[in-house]
């Protein structure tokens, strides 16, 4: 039965048997969505269990999916966790709220001034192709340990790029837009807030997708070295203490927490002004 | 609200425009009184356009001058509603002049119903037909106190059936709400239809060739006689 299912054009099969139908309608809409990532999800956790159950790489290498799982509840129990979680969110929060607050003004100044793009964008582009990583020294000998070297650092790395996407929405805004403007009379601040930068919003929340996903990348590498809590320095407090279960349990914290927070970043795109940005 | 196109006039004089080497308008004389419908005619990539923009201020002539009285406002040929904004939002761009609250909103009403679009006030541009934006867009620019509208290829966008129906749609608000209109276009059912008076422009450098007025009362059919024989003059001169 199995394998005539598979010869079969799927489209025959509907027309036979209606419940079939049904069950595949249901198939289309609800199962690949949620299905088929908790499908993939299983497989990876069961290989993980396979290959420590049957020991192809020495404990200490490669932590059992239980060992994860039980560190995850001492550190959840020790308060370690919750601790180190709030740090790092309150970091990036921080970094990122103010190089948006200020990237985002300056992408849609040197957008607007061609002399100031002449001026300052080959400085910009040097300064974005340069890592993050490489600002460390300075950072802890500017800020010394605590939140401020790791908030400098997400500035550092999301700053340059924001700018950068926000003036590329600047050139791209089509012209008449500001023909429409000026019909209308909108000069000065109020062509800049209420034509420039609707009109670039909705390519301004995809960059901010983009960065929010460096300055979540850079946290860790941050936290590692200039930090007394987050989930980066846990990583390095479980590589220090050769506990490999613990630096996993961080790792799967670190991905499910920049997924949720991307989620929500994803649900500005469906804001009503600026729908009209995605639906090209 | 305003029913009186008073003082609006437009008029060149003796205006050259060009871009670098390539001359795109040459002395061009020309006066649009008010309450005109005047209706540029000529073969693509001939400057009407550029005659459009020399005309709204968007760009100084070369040589010449120009002298325009009254409020200038276009309609575009397609995409120039503010995706970000509703219907009415767009609209109300017309009305900023418009200080007093319920006088705001009466001529809003008004204007969502002159172009037969309620219901769709709080709707943006994205979620309405290409016709119904159209339509969004003369109520913008008929709206408050406007006096001349450019217009530029306002219907090319749109299929064949829904530009007739928007020709119709122009005349009858132009009926409610007068105003001077000079509308550029290459259709020349377009011109023969709408037109007080056609300019038929010859290629680039643009110059006017041949200016011919029409006379039968609007609206008119495409099979009028009027209109056939605009039509059939038009099409000799630009040598179709």
């Amino acid at each position: 039965m199995k394998k005539n299912n598979n010869i079969k054009p799927p489209g025959s099969e509907i027309s036979a048997n209606p419940e079939k139908a049904i069950s595949n309608n249901f198939r289309k809409s609800r199962y690949p969505r949620f299905g088929l990532p908790t499908l993939v999800l299983f497989g990876i956790l069961l290989i993980w269990f396979i290959i420590s159950y049957t020991n192809l790489f020495p404990a200490y290498a490669l932590p059992s999916p239980g060992a994860v799982w039980k560190s995850f509840l001492e550190e959840i129990m020790a308060g370690r966790l919750i601790n180190d979680i709030i740090a790092s969110l309150w970091r990036v929060a921080v970094g990122f709220v103010l190089s948006a607050a200020l990237g985002i003004p300056t992408g849609l100044w040197l957008g607007q001034h061609l002399r100031a793009r002449q001026a300052f964008v080959p400085m910009l582009n040097f300064f974005r192709f340069l890592s993050p990583l490489a600002w460390i020294p300075f950072a802890i000998l500017w800020f010394h340990i605590g939140d401020k070297p790791a908030i400098f650092l997400i500035f550092m790395a999301t700053f340059f790029p924001l700018a950068m996407a926000t003036m590329a929405g600047v050139a791209t805004i089509p012209s008449i837009f500001f023909r429409v403007a000026r019909d209308y009379n909108y000069k000065g601040f109020e062509l800049l807030s209420k034509v420039t930068f609707p009109a670039v919003l909705p390519q301004v929340i995809t960059a901010l997708r983009v960065s929010y996903g460096i300055s979540w990348v850079v946290i860790v590498a941050a936290e590692m070295v200039g930090c007394q809590d987050g989930l980066g320095y846990g990583i390095w407090e479980a590589r220090n203490g050769l506990r490999l279960d613990s630096a996993v349990c961080y790792m799967i914290i670190i991905g499910l927490l920049g997924m949720g927070i991307d989620r929500l970043l994803a649900q500005l795109t469906k804001l009503p002004t600026v729908r009209w940005g995605y639906e090209r | 609200m305003k029913d009186k196109t008073s003082d609006s006039r437009l008029v060149f004089e003796n205006v050259s425009h060009s871009f670098g080497e390539v001359a795109v308008v040459k002395d061009m004389d020309l006066t649009v009184i008010s309450g005109e419908v005047v209706v540029l005619v000529g073969p693509s990539g001939c400057g009407k356009t550029t005659i459009l923009n020399l005309l709204s201020g968007y760009i100084e002539p070369v040589s010449g001058t120009i002298q325009r009285e009254g409020i200038i406002r276009t309609v575009y040929q397609s995409d120039g509603l503010f995706p970000w904004l509703t219907v009415s939002e767009n609209i109300s761009l017309g009305l900023r002049s418009l200080k007093n609250a319920s006088h705001h909103k009466k001529e809003m009403d008004d204007l969502i119903e002159l172009i037969h679009l309620e219901g769709f006030e709080n709707h943006y541009p994205h979620q309405l037909s290409g016709g119904m934006r159209q339509r969004v867009e003369l109520a913008r620019v008929l709206a408050g106190d406007s006096d001349i509208l450019l217009m530029d290829e306002p219907f090319s966008a749109l299929d064949y059936q829904t530009r007739l129906r928007m020709r119709r749609e122009l005349i009858r608000l132009l009926e409610k709400r007068p105003r001077t209109v000079v509308f550029v276009t290459h259709d020349i059912e377009e011109a023969a239809q709408l037109a007080d008076r056609v300019l038929v422009l010859s290629s680039r450098p643009a110059t006017i060739r041949r200016e011919l007025i029409i006379k039968a009362p609007r609206p008119r059919d495409l099979t009028d006689r009027a209109v056939i024989e605009a039509m059939k003059e038009i099409l000799t001169e630009l040598g179709l």
